[in-house]
């Protein structure tokens, strides 16, 4: 952790700021420019600390923004993390807000309607692209590849046709992958 | 939009609903929003869900978050927004900064890694389930089913293996589904009013 300044304070809050807006696709997008900044440019964050934010805030439950919290909590403790999380959330979060009643007061025009209409089937594409992508890792290592394959489409299976709860089928995944199975 | 066939009771309900989703989200938290909010309290059918995320994700800021604050604004206005989004965000945040006070040696260990390994794959394909579970929803699209399937294909193709850059796709693909829509639909009102 650093002992920031206020003017660091400031200045790291409106980095968080400006990246929100370009955070298309969610704030993992913009990791490449935090990683520039914090650890790079300013030299706040070793390479491990940052890539370790990631992992944690992605394992820990609740929404992968939190790495962003996580990230300031390293740089500066709480303030730190109240810095970088206020700086990418305002501007996403007043965007959001007005487009979303816009869409809402629009949504009997053609053009609303043909923009979810035609925006559905890639919303779908994507989804199921990223979670492609986010297995291909796990499958390429071939000491594991067998066995993260049938986890992977036993998740799918169970999550499709049963309603079990989905927190034990990532539980049974831990498990699997603390004992060196998957 | 077409109307969920539930809804909130109030605003303490709501921040409850979206605590306890984003607690179950280990590794994402999309799934897990889908199995609550369309399956079990029914505030969204899977048409809403798959229309919300649609604007959510062309919007910057994580495609959950956004869609807590639409859905908290949809049934409370401004007031639901930042209860969903609180209840979306406080006690995740509390555990995940208590983990990182701790936690630089834990992360390192064998067993851990190992840990976060399998929850990742399994986290992987919670999503293409989410995203093969929605795809039904596709059969009441403007766009007919034929097409509609054609284009989640195309767009998974460019993305996952094609590794297209999203925004072009978004741009290529995107334009051409609301091409395609937007003559459907003006066609179909103009049907209706001759």
């Amino acid at each position: 952790m650093n002992e920031l300044s206020l003017a660091q304070f400031g200045g790291l809050f409106l980095h968080f700021l400006m990246l929100s807006l370009l955070s298309i696709g969610g704030a993992i997008t913009a990791a490449p420019e935090m990683h520039r900044y914090l650890v790079g440019q300013q030299g706040w964050l070793t390479d491990t600390q940052f890539t370790s934010s990631i992992a944690l805030a992605q394992a820990a439950p609740g929404p992968n923004i939190l790495f962003v919290a996580v990230l300031g909590w390293n740089v500066a403790g709480p303030l730190g993390a109240l810095a970088t999380m206020a700086g990418i959330m305002l501007p996403s979060t007043t965007l959001v807000l007005a487009a979303t009643r816009w869409a809402r007061e629009h949504r009997h025009t053609v053009g609303v309607r043909a923009f979810t209409a035609g925006m559905a089937p890639l919303t779908l594409g994507l989804l199921i692209a990223t979670g492609w992508l986010l297995a291909v890792p796990y499958v390429r290592d071939p000491e594991h590849r067998v066995a993260t394959l049938a986890v992977i489409a036993l998740t799918v299976l169970l999550t499709v046709k049963t309603r079990i709860g989905l927190v034990w089928l990532v539980l049974g995944g831990g498990v699997l992958g603390a004992l060196g199975i998957v | 939009m077409v109307s969920g066939t539930a809804q909130p009771a109030s605003l303490s309900v709501l921040f409850w609903a979206f605590n306890r989703l984003a607690l179950q989200g280990f590794g994402g938290v999309l799934a897990v929003a889908q199995r609550e909010l369309v399956e079990r309290l029914g505030w969204l059918s899977r048409e809403d869900f798959v229309e919300m995320l649609s604007i959510a994700q062309v919007l910057p800021g994580p495609n959950v978050v956004n869609l807590s604050l639409m859905i908290g604004d949809r049934f409370f206005g401004l007031r639901g927004a930042l209860t969903a989004l609180a209840g979306m965000l406080l006690f995740p945040s509390v555990i995940v900064l208590g983990l990182a006070s701790i936690s630089d040696a834990l992360l390192q260990q064998q067993t851990m890694a190992g840990a976060l390994r399998g929850m990742g794959a399994v986290a992987a394909g919670l999503i293409i389930a989410t995203g093969l579970k929605l795809l039904p929803s596709l059969k009441r699209n403007p766009l007919g089913r034929a097409w509609a399937l054609l284009l989640a294909l195309a767009a998974f193709g460019a993305i996952a293996l094609a590794r297209s850059p999203l925004v072009w796709v978004v741009l290529g693909l995107g334009g051409i589904g609301m091409g395609l829509a937007w003559r459907r639909l003006s066609r179909d009102d103009g049907g209706k009013r001759a």
